[in-house]
């Protein structure tokens, strides 16, 4: 183990902590997304939502906004959350 | 492209691209300008097009030859985020993503979104999982990160099984994807056409390893979106006055609806699962998911990055090239049974638009009308009326036909045909080369390097791992000439055992310290054997032989009526979602039966989760 201070201890696990919580958060995002509008997708496609069935347009192309959205707010946070704990790469 | 070069290169590279954009649709209009003054034929320009590419490829790939074996196994670690991004997306988008998706889509309707999601949902898993954390860990290939996390050279071994398996099966897709697109226009044998194929492969991965095979693949990837979007925005304007078909599909929709009542269609585009029931639907949409984050080419490519920050958003670039042909796909399909449902159904044999009897000839289109079309048209399945008159179910299409007339269908020049099968043959062969790569560096660099000769020069092994090259790639050749044509359903099974041989080992190696050598041992397995049972009974009928009835029987179909092996109606494309569960239970249990992991793979993984640790 890398030696370290308790602080400094402390301070990494809180940083573990928030690395899987944003994980599991967006996680929980993507899978309502992908399999709950799936699921529902017979109900949903009642609704209309820029002139497709809301469905159809869910898996055509809204799941796939929110993934890319998914993944650059995760860049984003995380590469701030590096900075945040002093752990980000020097560059 | 020298090597010294380092940073200076990296900065180049936006004019580099920038002018090569701009010199390849000069070209593209050079060549539709003498179609139309010289009255090339389709041949000749398929043969320009084809050639220009290929050559292309193995230019760049001779530029960038090299000797290091950072630069032949990651590029260096110095491509930059947007353009691994590029890479990775047409080392993923393969013929399979370019020439089928749409024609599946047509066919399908709502039911083939399930590939839509399914193939780009998974970059959300690589990206939160996978990418920042092997970037980290840093070595070369796969079974490097699962022999260093769990220890020893058997689960090393099994990653290298798995991988080769794996990607063996999707290699084998593309080159007949390559073969195929050859032989359809320049009228070739297949046979032929797939061995030229390989040859540009060969000679860009060969030189120049990982460092090629990139900046080869970030030039086809702009090759294959531009020969994606133009047939179909021509199209969309035609159609709708709109040059963005991704938003102008909407109300073309609606006119189908309206179509399909006219002709009686049961249900309609949109309709959810009328052809898969919705467990099929779910469990396809995940196999295809999480199998994406266990694809060892793909994941590979995550290694040539700078630092763990430029993996993340190198993953969001990744899925932000693929979107915009993902994306595109379903507006294909529509614009295209908008043209099918006006310009062809309810018309006379003798009305038919020229594409028809074009694709006809080929084999991808067939018009059913006679009423012995079943026995004497090829693609027919059922008879005719014979009234002269195109009915809805007297149109056979094979998916192919989608992307491959879109040109015709939108009245655009036999230049923008070929321009489609360049991007066809650059899909295939970017995911090829990847493929390749990936195969060879796992038995060079993972069982010649790591286990058999360790001391190996730098030479050696470079040398060893070109030779593997040459000799998969011409294995792989004969097993894809010789292969029956049902080789391409193994495709969307690759994901199923890349699911559950790897994305277990994968996120429990770093999420989870406790997870052991023996845990991971068993859990991949489980796993990939698992999968690989139910593919083999239920997939490929491999019940009864050699007399034993060890597998599940086969899904329903024609030759086996009333026999059903599924469990729980689970199609074996998505036999993942029985292989990975119980890959990944198997593996904690296993683990935690057994001796906990060592103070020293407690530390690798402590490492693993942030991106600097040693000032502490």
């Amino acid at each position: 183990m890398a030696t370290g201070s308790e602080g400094g201890d402390a301070r990494r696990a809180e940083y573990w902590r928030r690395t899987v919580t944003v994980t599991a958060v967006l996680l929980a995002i993507w899978f309502v997304v992908t399999y709950v509008v799936a699921f529902f997708a017979k109900p949903l496609n009642e609704f209309s939502f820029f002139g497709f069935p809301f469905a159809f347009y869910m898996g055509a192309q809204g799941s796939l906004v929110i993934y890319l959205g998914i993944i650059f707010y995760y860049a984003r946070y995380m590469n701030r959350l590096d900075k945040e704990f002093g752990v980000a790469e020097e560059d | 492209m020298a090597a010294a070069a380092g940073g200076d290169f990296v900065s180049r590279l936006p004019r580099i691209y920038g002018m090569y954009t701009g010199g390849f649709l000069a070209f593209l209009v050079v060549l539709a300008l003498a179609e139309h003054f010289f009255n090339l034929s389709d041949k000749t320009i398929g043969y320009v097009f084809l050639a220009a590419t290929i050559g292309l490829y193995a230019l760049i790939g001779v530029m960038s030859r090299t000797a290091s074996s950072d630069e032949y196994y990651v590029a260096g670690r110095r491509v930059p985020a947007v353009f691994n991004g590029m890479a990775t997306a047409s080392d993923w988008m393969s013929a399979a993503s370019f020439i089928g998706m749409a024609g599946t889509l047509y066919v399908q309707g709502y039911d083939g979104l399930a590939f839509i999601m399914g193939w780009t949902g998974g970059y959300v898993l690589v990206a939160l999982l996978i990418a920042p954390y092997l970037r980290k860990f840093g070595q070369y290939t796969i079974p490097d990160f699962l022999g260093a996390r769990y220890g020893g050279n058997t689960i090393r071994l099994i990653g290298v099984v798995c991988a080769i398996v794996v990607s063996f099966v999707y290699l084998m897709a593309q080159l007949s994807g390559a073969g195929l697109i050859m032989s359809r226009f320049l009228g070739i044998e297949m046979m032929w056409g797939i061995i030229a194929a390989l040859g540009g492969v060969l000679v860009c991965s060969m030189l120049g390893g990982m460092r090629a095979v990139t900046w080869t693949q970030v030039a086809q990837y702009i090759v294959l979106i531009i020969a994606y979007l133009i047939p179909v925005v021509w199209l969309s304007i035609k159609v709708t006055g709109n040059p963005l078909p991704q938003f102008a599909y909407g109300g073309v929709l609606e006119k189908i609806g309206e179509l399909e009542q006219q002709f009686g269609v049961a249900a309609g585009h949109v309709v959810p699962f009328a052809r898969t029931d919705m467990a099929n639907f779910l469990a396809l949409t995940f196999c295809l998911m999480v199998g994406t984050a266990g694809l060892p080419h793909v994941l590979m490519r995550f290694y040539t990055v700078p630092s763990v920050k430029e993996a993340r958003t190198s993953v969001g670039w990744a899925l932000l090239f693929i979107f915009l042909l993902y994306f595109t796909a379903p507006a294909y399909a529509v614009f295209a049974k908008y043209a099918v449902y006006t310009d062809v159904i309810g018309k006379g044999l003798d009305q038919l638009p020229q594409w028809v009897a074009y694709w006809g000839k080929i084999g991808v289109v067939a018009v059913c009308d006679a009423v012995d079309a079943a026995t004497t048209i090829k693609g027919c399945t059922a008879a005719g009326n014979g009234d002269g008159i195109v009915q809805l179910k007297e149109l056979w299409l094979h998916g192919d036909a989608i992307v491959l007339a879109t040109p015709e269908i939108a009245g655009l020049p036999y230049v923008i045909s070929g321009l489609v099968a360049a991007g066809g043959l650059a899909a295939a062969l970017s995911t090829a080369d990847g493929l390749l790569l990936t195969m060879s560096n796992a038995l060079s660099h993972d069982f010649y390097t790591k286990v058999v000769n360790p001391n190996a020069s730098v030479v050696q092994r470079l040398t060893i791992a070109r030779v593997l090259l040459v000799v998969i790639a011409a294995i792989a050749a004969y097993a894809t000439i010789h292969a029956p044509a049902t080789i391409l359903q193994l495709v969307g099974q690759a994901f199923s055992l890349a699911a559950s041989a790897f994305f277990p080992a994968l996120v429990l190696g770093v999420f989870w310290k406790r997870a052991n050598k023996a845990g991971a041992i068993a859990g991949m397995l489980v796993g990939f054997l698992l999968a690989g049972y139910y593919i083999g009974g239920v997939g490929w009928n491999f019940n009864g032989l050699f007399g034993v009835s060890f597998f599940p029987d086969p899904a329903p179909n024609p030759a086996n009526p009333g026999v059903d092996g599924r469990w729980f109606g689970i199609n074996a494309i998505s036999a993942g979602i029985f292989g990975m569960p119980a890959g990944l239970l198997t593996m904690i249990v296993v683990s935690l039966l057994t001796k906990d992991t060592s103070p020293d793979i407690k530390a690798m993984v402590e490492n693993l989760r942030y991106p600097r640790l040693s000032k502490a």
